[in-house]
């Protein structure tokens, strides 16, 4: 591998892979990656998002319709292909909903499977106390829209700290920082040790971000949560230029494959 | 309670930002794409763009205005104002917003959310009431912004968009509208209480009193403010309005004419907001921007 000698050998900007199937705001998701030194392509093309040093998942909208969308396209191979090869992955909002097992909206639905979640209406999620008769009661409103705290989650009633986001995408972020939120379902992990952050909501908590080696997840919008948002785009844009240089293949057993038997470390 | 939410509403005539002045119509502050940097600066929590006379001029001068700011902004964008169809949406979509509002659309045919909403998601999907008082003591809905009188009640159409799809509702208050007077305390709390999609109160903001109480009484659970914040603006930005010197920001910038409107900038009224114990964003630095009051945990 030829690295550069000096600066007027500059390495380009690795490709990141924006999947394109229909739905979401990708236009803001290709300036944060613009601005964290990427190059991002837009696409619905499953060859480039194989061909990409890093990919972005995003999503609004319903779960069944965005499967639908992605199998159809052969996007769904593609992207579950590149994260079990260790390409470095965000999925984003109703992106990181599709990363798991299944969904409960509107019926049931496989998803990806490469995360072992469920995704859940946000009132069962969280469970909201109904709206009693009264003036000082106000009604929890779903979607839930707007900002909201994000922190490590906490073990054994040990408040976790900061250096559990340490070597993550969320590396340097200020616990307690607020995200922006815009969903009506939500997921809840089979193993906690993946939770990476959580986000209090109508008196419970919920996950708002997962972690698995160069798998990351968040139910937040990072790329309309001004500077903590952006500080999420770079250290993911950090990774993905160290991946593209050293080419260091991971191989990550999706739970699908671990409940089958198959895959396991190369 | 859930953190709310302060949103700058900037009316948008062609490539200019906007604003109606009572008997005296439509008052040019300054290029839209500054503003909205400065209040993205500022600390707003989102941004609202209303295309002022979209059915006039057609939209070719608001998706190049969508697309600039949304260069470089980093928060959520509303866009609204004329929008009619899926085709429509999409535009203003691809062109960098999150979220489109629509108004006589819906109203003229209400499938028309369902579609959005099957299509979009239901949260890209703000459905904008513009209510006014009716002899009755109740609110008629009104379209062609806020012109012509429909046949709906205000609360059977909110509640009918709720369960059609929409994300949130976007309320505003014909009457209070312009006047700096308060926002209509009474309507908002009325379609608050009614939905279980948020609603986002507009019309009449002229202090951060005004804001506290449709937020309290109200039951708001976001709102948008416009002369309030761009009189204050103004005196930051004159050097940045853009070369044509405009008349409108001249003679405010002179006049000092107000009218009820306190100009108040953004920290000014999150730091008020904040004192009154609302848990919002707060901007800290570079390095976070924590809800304060601390954390949600106990509600």
């Amino acid at each position: 591998m030829n690295l550069p000698q000096n600066s007027s050998d500059a390495v380009p900007a690795p490709t990141v892979a924006i999947v394109d199937y229909g739905v979401g705001n990708l236009f803001s998701i290709r300036q944060a990656c613009i601005r964290s030194g990427l190059q991002p392509l837009i696409t619905s093309d499953p060859a480039a998002v194989t061909a990409a040093q890093g990919v972005v998942l995003p999503g609004v909208g319903a779960f069944g319709t965005a499967m639908e969308a992605l199998h159809r396209s052969g996007l769904d191979a593609a992207v579950t292909d590149a994260v079990c090869r260790g390409v470095p992955t965000m999925g984003i909002c109703l992106g990181f909903q599709l990363l798991m097992l299944e969904s409960l909206e509107f019926g049931r639905h496989r998803g990806l499977g490469l995360i072992d979640g469920v995704v859940l209406p946000l009132r069962e999620l969280v469970a909201v106390p109904s709206a009693s008769e009264g003036a000082a009661s106000r009604r929890t409103k779903v979607p839930r829209v707007g900002w909201g705290v994000v922190h490590p989650p906490s073990t054994g009633g040990v408040t976790a700290s900061a250096s559990r986001w340490e070597g993550t995408y969320m590396n340097g972020l200020v616990p307690g920082g607020a995200m922006y939120f815009v969903h009506s379902y939500g997921v809840r992990l089979a193993n906690p040790a993946t939770l990476l952050a959580v986000t209090p909501w109508a008196g419970g908590e919920y996950c708002s971000a997962v972690q698995i080696g160069r798998l990351f997840g968040c139910q937040f919008h990072p790329e309309r949560s001004a500077l903590q948002g952006l500080a999420i785009y770079r250290n993911f844009g950090d990774e993905v230029r160290s991946f593209a240089v050293t080419g260091d293949r991971q191989h990550i057993a999706s739970p699908l494959q671990a409940r089958a038997g198959v895959g396991g470390a190369s | 309670m859930t953190a709310i939410r302060i949103i700058p509403r900037l009316d948008i005539k062609g490539e200019n930002l906007v604003k109606g002045i009572h008997l005296e119509g439509l008052r040019i502050l300054g290029r839209p794409e500054v503003f909205a940097q400065y209040y993205y600066a500022q600390g707003a929590d989102e941004l609202l763009f209303m295309d002022a006379v979209a059915s006039l001029y057609g939209r070719n001068s608001l998706l190049p205005i969508v697309e600039r700011t949304a260069r470089d902004l980093f928060i959520p964008l509303t866009v609204g104002g004329g929008l009619r169809s899926l085709q429509d949406f999409s535009d203003v979509l691809s062109a960098g917003a999150d979220k489109v509002a629509v108004n006589t659309a819906a109203v003229e045919r209400p499938a028309l959310i369902a579609e959005a909403a099957e299509r979009f998601g239901s949260s890209t999907i703000v459905v904008g009431i513009d209510a006014k008082r009716a002899g009755d003591g109740d609110w008629h809905v009104f379209t062609g912004n806020g012109r012509d009188k429909s046949s709906r009640r205000v609360l059977d159409w909110a509640q009918e968009a709720a369960q059609l799809g929409a994300g949130e509702i976007l309320l505003t208050s014909v009457d209070q509208e312009g006047t700096g007077g308060g926002y209509d305390i009474a309507l908002t709390r009325l379609i608050a209480a009614a939905v279980d999609i948020p609603v986002i109160a507009c019309g009449g903001a002229g202090s951060a009193g005004d804001v506290e109480r449709v937020l309290s009484e109200g039951q708001a659970d976001a709102v948008t403010c416009a002369a309030m914040f761009h009189y204050a603006a103004v005196s930051i930005l004159g050097s940045g309005v853009g070369e044509e010197s405009t008349v409108g920001f001249r003679v405010l910038a002179e006049r000092r004419d107000y009218g009820r409107v306190q100009p108040t900038g953004i920290p000014e009224l999150k730091r008020a907001l904040c004192a009154a114990g609302y848990s919002m964003r707060m901007i800290q630095d570079d390095h976070g921007a924590p809800l304060r009051p601390a954390t949600e945990a106990a509600q």
